[in-house]
């Protein structure tokens, strides 16, 4: 019934020159889309990916198991010194992502341009 | 020559729908896509239609997963009650219940959670309460079942 999650990487540059790895989420993220989520960004060279960008553009549902896969890997990126925004959430769920508090680790943007120019 | 007939006001009279869903994660979409038709029969504004929704797959997901214990051989009962402006839905499962009728469920702890004195997950209840209008969770006297009830509202602008 869960549509799979899928996540690819794109690496691009930022306006400053630094490299800005981003992730590209499609389907649904919940408690299933382990691997996708933190699994795809584990993977990621920590020496280099200093910069994250997650992209929510083609995800139309997200549960409370899935907002929690996003603060696990605000963590693990916390832990890493990495800086993360998100981009691409729909209306209610940038409300969601506001209420539960997730704003404070990660700012959210409407689109990718907006996104990188403000990490 | 003409005869005018009174035409009686149409009764109130409240509409159920019910769904039963088998107690597996992703089911919980059917129960959301159902609020979300219902209430957009009623007329209800897009956001809160969206905030139904969720609030709808959460308390199913808490349904099946802490209620029925992910037993596929339990149904998660959902009954939705159109009444004037307002929309029940009520969530039923197998669980004992956690009989939390009025207390405020607390705030997730952004800070807790990012530093690890707090687990990840646990906001499912807190984004139902904080999404509708009326929020309980209500356990049997027989231990043997209990049910969350969501009321929404239409706005007065709407």
């Amino acid at each position: 019934m869960q549509s799979e999650t899928k996540a690819r990487v794109e690496q691009i540059t930022s306006p400053a020159g630094d490299p800005v790895f981003v992730l590209h989420f499609e389907g649904d993220i919940a408690s299933t889309s382990k691997d996708a989520v933190l699994g795809t960004y584990q993977a990621l060279p920590k020496e280099t990916a200093k910069r994250v960008l997650l992209d929510f553009t083609k995800v139309d549902y997200i549960n409370s198991s899935g907002i929690a896969l996003v603060i696990q890997l605000l963590i693990e990126a916390s832990n890493f010194g990495q800086k993360v925004a998100a981009f691409g959430l729909s209306a209610h769920f940038t409300k969601v992502f506001t209420m539960v508090g997730i704003t404070k680790y990660a700012e959210l943007f409407a689109t990718q341009a907006e996104a990188l120019a403000g990490l | 020559m003409s005869e005018t007939n009174t035409i009686p006001a149409p009764v109130s009279k409240a509409t159920t729908i019910e769904v039963r869903l088998p107690s597996r994660m992703g089911f919980e979409k059917v129960a959301m896509a159902t609020a979300s038709s219902v209430a957009k029969l009623m007329g209800f504004r897009d956001d809160r239609v969206d905030d139904l929704k969720t609030a709808v797959g959460e308390a199913c997901i808490n349904a099946i997963e802490h209620g029925n214990r992910l037993n596929e051989v339990l149904n998660v009962g959902v009954q939705l009650s159109v009444s004037g402006d307002s929309l029940e839905v009520k969530v039923i499962d197998d669980g004992k219940g956690m009989n939390k009728q009025s207390g405020k469920i607390a705030t997730p702890d952004i800070d807790r959670k990012m530093h690890g004195d707090e687990a990840a997950r646990g906001m499912g209840m807190f984004l139902i309460q904080a999404l509708v209008d009326e929020a309980e969770w209500v356990a049997a006297m027989d231990g043997n079942s209990s049910y969350v009830r969501l009321v929404i509202r239409l706005d007065k602008e709407q």
